[in-house]
Formats: structure tokens, sequence, C-alpha cells
């Protein structure tokens, strides 16, 4: 096999570069099968539990996703003429947003009062232009009284004031496109209403603008962090290989193979997204280190005084294996993403799998045909084994000991600070603080409250079952107990609103201001109530058809997963306490990123194991030594223990991105530990001391590692530049890892070695074309 | 109330002022329509409405209606509900006018009191249903303008005009609707309702029609299925009698109470 492709890569150089090339390009035209999903919920697996219970109360009740407008007057005041006239015109325009169903605001609040025997049921605001001091002062009197308005739609100094556009968008898999038409919308209407009022500041918080940033910042990163990683390539290349040529050959490859890639994702119906716009970067980075090996390999040949053609097939021959054990290994990382919970991130891992598996195909194909036909220089310096390595090496072996016990101690003290990171995804900081939408979360946190929101659902299970005062006054105590409960900035339900019309039928006597005595009366009440409210302002958000159940929507401080759980398990046991007969169910996006964190960790530590077990075992095949295998146990694992314990200086939190980390990670940095561990093997075979291999893989691999190393952590540092935290963090701790990996090789492995396999001579010299290492 | 006349007969614009640019032919066709649907006098029905969410879930109310023609205004007309049990013996009460905005009442058994409602509000939903009030009240063609847009075949191979009539009242639900009108005896088979933004909300389909007094169509089964929550209402008549003896005074504030 491997002497058949040499042949063809360099005799028929020509005719191998002509088929890749086309077959590269009839993989890429599946790219046009590619579409971008900027939607949240490619997290989430259909059938996922939180993900069900989400949609099955947005069919039993009304669907929740809305934009919410935070209306920010200059003036400090609200309650005014002018902004209560902004109010009520923006309501009103807000009604043509595509796909909505409900406003809500300050102004169409269904203000409820008696009048004579009669109870009113009218606009809170309907002429502003009319009002004069005594009506402001009753405005934003009923509006601090009413729990409904007081903290969500009105904060308690009157400072600010939000407008709330629930929508009913369609029940397609993708509504990317209907997502950017209500944001375009939104956003042109507050830019209409800051012109007109220009004392005034408009922010959109909610979950179609959080579905919105998903979509664009995906996207920008793929329009910028994709062309500068490649132009860091460039540059990195030129200056490494020192070779034109040789750095345009290395650029063809990596943009057939990922192009190839991304075609293949096309034609098998992937689509893009948050999660797998990545793809292309962590293909990139991993590819180049492939092509980094086989052309340096050359130039070395050729320095030695080969022919180009020679040079490329001496390369082939040393890369062969190494290459390949490499990229399966990396790829049987990624491939044990696929257990992920997320669907996305198995898409990812797939993609990536894929990505590198092309890229070892290119690697050793097209670019050996490529090397052969392009008058490649021979690159810089002719002695590549630089004497720094040499040196680095001795000093290694002279300060083995401490360095080994040292090193173990400061990989154990960081391993167990690890432990102290904690599962937390906070969805509000998903997005730079850069992002507008970020920046309109934190001011709507300093003014008015959170933008998360749990909805809450209490079956009664019996038809008109809400109107019972006993189910009434557990939703009242339940919202009395949600009330004190420190995650939530607000909450109000239909208890509210029943205490509420029983006073206003008893002529607004504020000692009517309870639940009705009997169930008729609050049942009768409330169909007088609902008949009286105006298009768009019903009740069938809140309670179902046939009134056995009731919807109330609470809203959150901006909290990471660790206390949305808390605070639903919390609720459930009250429920379970109080109110057993009640079943209550907590549904919301955040409750399902919530709950994704820690699924997808579970299975992620699962795959973990698995990527573990497979990469040694194919370590312990090629290195055919079963003590090597298990000394490069530790190298494999310690580099993400001790990378987590950095984290807990960096962050602490372990969100959905970095719970892939590990898994992702172990497949590339176990390259290092083939490279030179393979490199360590052979000298042994040759007779060699432990000193003297330990010194002969430093020699010979040393330079090599850094440099992939190099290449690896700029690639994925490159992804710290992304606003999007789930992959700026993973990019962050990956980079870390992959570092700490080669330092951990460099430092730790050698004084192992030189511990653990004392010179014993290898007992019987296998033979040794197993492995053959790769000089650079 | 005039649930039936609406129901029944309404729903199908008729005629209203404003002449728009089809010649007046809308309009026209509208007035035919009403012209079709005069002198029935009095009616007494039974009614059945099932109400559906798109998880499946369904509820029924049950009704008696009473609905009285006036000459020269709007109808008038009582609703008893039945079920749920929970507001058994609640009565609605309504006067459709033609040019001012109805009246309505609601009479609550458990407080016996009477409480007017606000007829601004008569875009929300009736009963928790997808039908409007406005879907439902007495149709006066003063109510809208019409537009004749064409004729077209419709269900049960009849052939139908296509109106567009626009709400002239600024608090309908409603930018327009769009009704199909069976060329034959003049009956609104369906009608397209579009929401504030334009889009369409709703659509109404009747069928189950009978023919009443030799004059008189009523529809027995009526459909609406809102298409932007999923969710859909079905109104059916069990049963309808004309002529039953009722007079103006049994619609007032007072009958309500003694309502059964």
């Amino acid at each position: 096999m491997r002497q058949w492709v040499e042949k063809l890569a360099t005799e028929r150089a020509w005719l191998v570069i002509a088929a890749l090339i086309i077959a590269a390009l009839a993989a890429a035209a599946g790219g046009g099968n590619l579409y971008f999903r900027g939607d949240y919920k490619v997290f989430f697996e259909e059938g996922y539990g939180p993900l069900n219970d989400f949609e099955e109360m947005q069919k039993i009740f009304n669907k929740s996703d809305s934009i919410a407008v935070l209306v920010v007057p200059e003036s400090g005041e609200v309650i005014d003429e002018t902004i209560l006239t902004l109010i009520q015109e923006y309501t009103e325009e807000a009604w043509q947003t595509p796909f909505s169903s409900r406003v809500d605001s300050l102004t169409n609040y269904q203000n409820t009062w008696a009048e004579y025997d009669d109870m009113i049921v009218e606009d809170m605001v309907l002429y502003p232009e009319e009002l004069t001091e005594d009506d402001l002062n009753r405005i934003r009197e009923t509006a601090l009284a009413e729990p409904s308005l007081n903290g969500r739609i009105i904060s308690p100094d009157t400072d600010v004031s939000l407008i709330n556009i629930t929508l009913q968008l369609p029940d397609v898999t993708d509504n990317t496109a209907n997502v950017a038409s209500v944001m375009d919308f939104v956003r042109d209407l507050s830019a209409q209403f800051a012109e007109r009022y220009p004392d005034v500041a408009f922010y959109h918080t909610g979950i179609i603008p959080m579905n919105y940033s998903f979509a664009t910042e995906g996207q920008k990163d793929m329009s910028t962090l994709v062309p500068a990683m490649l132009l860091l390539i460039i540059v990195l290349l030129a200056v490494l290989l020192r070779s034109v040529l040789a750095m345009l050959a290395t650029v063809v490859v990596l943009v057939l193979t990922i192009m190839a890639t991304m075609g293949l994702a096309g034609w098998m119906g992937f689509f893009l997204s948050t999660g797998t716009i990545n793809v292309p970067i962590v293909v990139l980075t991993i590819a180049v280190a492939d092509c980094v090996h086989v052309v340096a390999t050359m130039q070395y040949g050729m320095k030695q005084g080969k022919s180009r053609k020679e040079a490329v097939r001496y390369s082939l021959e040393l890369n062969w294996m190494p290459i390949f054990i490499t990229s399966a290994t990396t790829a049987v990382g990624f491939l044990t993403l696929m257990m992920s919970e997320s669907p996305v991130f198995a898409d990812f891992g797939f993609l990536c799998a894929m990505g590198v598996m092309l890229a070892y195909v290119m690697s050793v194909t097209l670019f050996p045909a490529l090397l052969s036909v392009l008058p490649v220089g021979a690159g810089g310096r002719v002695d590549d084994k630089a004497p720094a390595m040499a040196h680095f090496g001795d000093f290694v072996i002279r300060h083995q000991t401490p360095l080994l016990w040292g090193g173990v101690a400061v990989v154990a003290v960081l391993s167990a600070l690890a432990m102290r990171n904690e599962i937390n995804d906070v969805a509000t900081e998903y997005f730079a603080e850069s992002t507008a939408y970020r920046q309109s979360v934190e001011k709507q946190a300093d003014t008015l409250s959170g933008s998360q929101s749990i909805d809450w659902a209490m079956y009664t299970d019996e038809a008109g079952g809400i109107s019972n005062p006993e189910f009434i006054a557990v939703m009242r105590d339940f919202t009395e107990w949600l009330e004190q409960q420190p995650e939530i900035d607000h909450v109000s339900g239909l208890s509210d609103t029943f205490m509420r019309l029983n006073k206003n039928m008893h002529a607004d006597d504020p000692d009517w201001y309870r639940i009705p005595d009997d169930r008729e009366l609050a049942a009768q009440y409330l169909l007088l109530y609902e008949m009286s409210l105006p298009y768009g302002l019903d009740l069938n958000n809140q309670v179902n058809v046939d009134k056995s159940a009731v919807r109330m929507t609470s809203i959150l401080k901006n909290l990471g997963s660790v206390e949305i759980i808390s605070l639903e398990n919390r609720a459930k046991d009250w429920m379970d306490a109080n109110a057993p007969g009640i079943r209550l169910t907590a549904a919301s996006p955040s409750v399902m990123f919530s709950h994704i964190g820690e699924t997808n960790m579970k299975s992620m530590i699962l795959s973990m194991m698995m990527a573990l077990v497979i990469i040694s075992g194919i370590l312990i095949f090629a290195l055919r030594s079963l003590r090597l295998g298990v000394i490069s146990l530790f190298p494999n694992i310690t580099p993400a223990l001790v990378g987590f314990g950095f984290w807990t200086f960096i962050s602490g939190e372990i969100n959905l991105g970095l719970s892939i980390v590990s898994s992702m990670t172990l497949g590339i940095i176990v390259d290092d530990t083939v490279h030179f561990l393979s490199k360590y093997k052979r000298a042994r075979l040759e007779g060699m001391t432990t000193e003297a291999a330990v010194r002969y893989s430093f020699i010979n691999v040393g330079r090599a590692l850094l440099i992939t190393t190099l290449v690896l952590v700029l690639g994925f540092s490159m992804l710290a530049f992304s606003a999007f935290r789930l992959n700026s963090d993973m990019g962050i701790a990956t980079s870390l890892i992959i570092l700490i990996a080669l330092i951990i090789d460099f430092l730790i492995l050698p004084p192992m070695l030189l511990w653990l396999d004392k010179d014993k001579p290898e007992a019987n010299a296998e033979e040794q074309t197993s492995l053959k290492g790769e000089h650079a | 109330m005039k649930l039936i006349t609406t129901l029944v007969t309404g729903l199908a614009l008729v005629a209203p002022f404003a002449i728009a640019d089809d010649g007046g032919r809308g309009l026209e066709i509208a007035k035919e329509r009403k012209a079709r649907d005069t002198g029935w006098g009095d009616s007494q029905a039974e009614m059945t409405m099932i109400l559906r969410n798109s998880q499946g879930e369904t509820s029924e109310r049950k009704m008696r209606l009473k609905n009285f023609e006036i000459q020269d205004d709007g109808d008038k007309g009582l609703t008893i509900f039945d079920e749920p049990k929970d507001v058994s013996g609640t009565a609605f009460l309504s006067f459709s006018h033609n040019t001012k905005p109805d009246d309505q009442w609601l009479y609550l058994p458990a407080l016996k009191r009477v409480k007017r409602i606000s007829s601004r509000n008569k875009s929300g939903p009736f009963m928790g249903s997808e039908f409007a009030y406005e879907d439902m009240g007495s149709f006066e063609p003063e109510k809208y303008e019409f537009t004749y847009l064409r004729d077209e075949p419709c269900a049960q191979d009849m052939t139908c005009h296509v109106v567009e009539s626009d709400p002239v009242d600024k608090f309908s639900g409603y930018t327009r609707q769009i009704s199909w009108i069976d060329t034959e005896h003049m009956r609104a088979v369906k009608t397209e309702y579009y929401d504030r933004k334009n889009t369409l909300l709703k659509t109404l389909e009747l069928s189950e029609w009978k023919l009443y007094k030799d004059k008189f169509w009523r529809a027995h089964k009526l459909d609406m299925q809102n298409h932007q929550n999923g969710k859909s209402t079905t109104i059916i008549t069990h049963s309808i009698e004309f002529d039953t003896g009722l007079s103006e005074s049994d619609f007032s504030q007072a009958s309500l109470k003694r309502a059964r």
C-alpha cells in the first residue's frame, strides 16, 4: 500500500493531483446544500426531556417566544406625557411585528376597576396627550400596585419600562430567517422612535435577540476567524518552512481539505450552527500539523543530498505510520463526541473526525504529489536538529529526580484544583460584553430585572379546576413562595387576577382583595373578565382550553444552571409538600440550557473514558509495548486535569462548550506522546540506554513537537476571539491543555521513562519497521 | 344573542356605504346577502362549542341561543351557558347596532348581578375559543367596506363570489376579511380573517346547511381554525326553531336574570 502510494504520488504526480483535485471539488460541491441554523434549539436533541416539557407547554398554552423592548428615558421618569405617548405609539406599531400575537406594555395593560355596579376593563392609558397631574399619579399608583406590572413592565422607581412582544413562530425546523425578520423589524422600529425621541434609549432582550445573536455571531466567526486563521497559517508556514512553494502547496492542501470536509457535510445533510461553525478552524489546525511533518522531513532529506522525488519518498516512508496513528487517535477523540447529548457537538465531533481523516489522506497523496512537481526548496539552515534540543534533553536528564517529583506534585495539586470547577451554564453570558445582546441584557439587569425566565405550569387534571378556591390559594402561596426565592426577580400569576377581580366586583373595596369564596363565583368572574379583554390580550397564554391548568411566568436574575436547577427542584419539592395533587412542570430555554450542560457532562465523561481506552489500545499496538502504553497514560490524562486546574483561576465554570474539551484534546495531545515514545522505542531497539534514548528523542522530535504545538495552540487560540463564549472558552481551554501536554511530555515523561523503564535492554528486539519517527 | 344571525348569516359581509373601485359590486353582493336573510323573525337554538389546542386537548361548552330580528338595526341576542358547570346559568345579552357600538351585558348567577361589558373589547375571544365576539355578533353591512374580488368555484361544486370586507371600527382585531359567498343562495361558506399586521389569522368554514321556512339557510357546523397558534374551535348547532313566540321584552337586562 505505502509503496504503491509513494510510487504513484511521485511518478504519476500530475495524475494524482488531477484526480484528487477533481474528487475534492466534487465533494466540495455539496457545500451548496449547507445552510446555517441560528436557532438555540440546535443544542437539543429531538425528544430531550426538558425540550419536550417546553414544547408541551407551548402547545397547551400559546408559544411564549418573545422580544422585550426596554425603554430608557434620559429623564429617569417614564410616567410622563411624552414617554407614555411614546410607549402607546410603540405598542400600537409593535402589533405589526412579523409573527407577533400579543404586545404587553404599560399603556395597554388591561386595568380593571369598579364604576357604579359595573366592572370596567380598559387600557391603562388611552389618551396620553390629555393626562393631568392627577391622572399621572393614578397611573403610577396603579402600576406599582399591580403585581404583573411592577418589576416586570415598569421598574419600582419608574425610570424604565418594558414592552414585551410575544411571537408565534411557525413550527418549522429552521426559523433563522423568521427570527431575522422579527429582529430587523423591531430594531428598525426602535431606530425610528430613537430618532423621534432622541432622549430615549431602546434595548432588546429576550429569546428572539438571543437566537438572533446565535446566528449573527456564528456567521461573524465564520467570516472573520477562518480567514484570519488562514492568514496566520500562511505566515507561520512561510517562517517555519522558509519556502514559498512549500507554503503554497500546504495552503492548497488545507483549502481543499476544508472544502471537501464541508462539502461532504453538505452532501450528508448536515447544517451549520454556532456549534459546527468551528469545524473548518479545527480541521485546518490539525491538517497543518500533518503537512508540516511531511514537508519538514522532505526538506531534511533534500539537505541530506537526496533528489526532490527521493526526498518525498523518504518523507512518506518515515511519516506514513506516525501520521496515520496520530490522525486515527485524533479522529477517535472527536468521534467519541458523538456520544454527546447535544446534537451539535455530536455533529461537530463527526465532522472534525471526517476532516482529520481527509487531511490524512490528502497529506500522504496530494501533498507529496504537489511536492514532487513543484520546485520546492530545501528550506533554511542545513542543520535543523537544533543543539538547543540536545542541551534541553541533557538538562532534563540531569534534573530528572526533582523534575519528576516536583512535576508530579504540581500535577497533583492542579488536578485536585480541577475538582473545584463548577458545571455551570450562564446562558446570558454566552455572548461577549462587546455584543449588543449582552449589553442589552446588562442594561435590563441594572434597571429592571434579569432577562431569563421560567414558565411554571400547574395542572389540576380537572376541567375548570383552576377556579377552585383551594387551587387559587395554592397558586397564591406558590407565587408568594417564588417571590421570596433569591433567584427570582419577578413573578405574577392568575391568583392575583382573581383577587383583583373580587375587589373590583365589590366596589374596589380593598378588603375584598382576596380569593373568591366559592368556585362558581371565581369561574364567573373569570368568564366576565375574559369576555372583556380585547384582541391579543386574552388569557389563553395563561389558561388551557378546559381551564384545568395555568401557566405563570417568573423572571429570573441572570443566573447559571446551578441556581436554576436548584430553584426548579425546590419548587417541585414545595409543590409536593404543599399541594401533592397538583402536577408542576417548569420549562423555558434557560431551563433547557441548564440541564443540557449537566447531562452533556455526564455523557462526555463516558466519552472520555471510551476515548482513553481506545486511544491507549492504539498506542500499545503502535508502540508494541504494554509498558510504554501504560506509562503513556500519565502524559495523556494529566494535561486535561492540569488544564482544568488552571481553569479554576481563569473562570472556574465548566459550560457546555468546555464539556467536550477533554475528549477532544485527548486525541490531539496523544500525538506528542506517540512521536516522543516512538523515537524512544526505536532508540531502545537499537540498543541505546534509557538516557541515550531520551536524548535521541529530544534531538529528533523535540523541535517538530514544539512547532506543531505552536501551530495548534495558535490555531485554537483564534477561537478565543469568538464573541460566542462556548466557542471562545473551548478555544482557550484547548490551547491551554495542548500547551500543558507538551510541557508534561518534555519535563515529566522523560524522567518517568528513566525511572520506570530503567536500563533493562529490550529482551527481544521486535521488528522495528512498525514505527519510524520523522525528523523535522 | 345574534350568534345565530352572525354565525349563520353573518360573516358574510353585506353592505357598506363606501364604494370601492369594484363599481359597487361588493356592496351589491353584501346587500343581496342581507336581503335574503331578512324577515326570519326570531329563533332558538342549542349548540355545542368544542375547543382544541395543538396538543390535542379538547374542551366543550354547551349553550342555548335566542335571537330576535330588529328591522333597521342590529339584532338582539341572548346566550345562556349550560356547561361547563361552573358557569351554568350565566347569560350573555347583546344588542347589535348598525352605526354605534354594540351593547353587551353578562349575568353572573353566583353574584346575582348583571354586568355591562365594554364593547371596545369586542375583538377578544368568546369563551376562550377561537371565535371573537365580532365574528359572532349580528352582521350589519354598515360595519364594513366591501370590495368584490372575483368569482370562483368553491366547496361542493358551488360557485362563489369572493368579497373582501374591511371593518370600519378601529377596535376591530382585523384589517380585512375575505368571504366566499355562494352565488345561488348567497350564503357565506368560508371566511378568512387577517390580523392587524395583515397576516392570515383564522379561517372559518361553514357546512351542514339546512333550509328553514323555505327561505333561510343555516349552517349547523362552523369550524374555525387559527393558523398562528394551531388551536381550533367547532360550533355544532343541534337544533334551531323559528317563530318560537319570543318578544323584544325577552331581551332586556331584567330578562337576563330570569333566563334559564
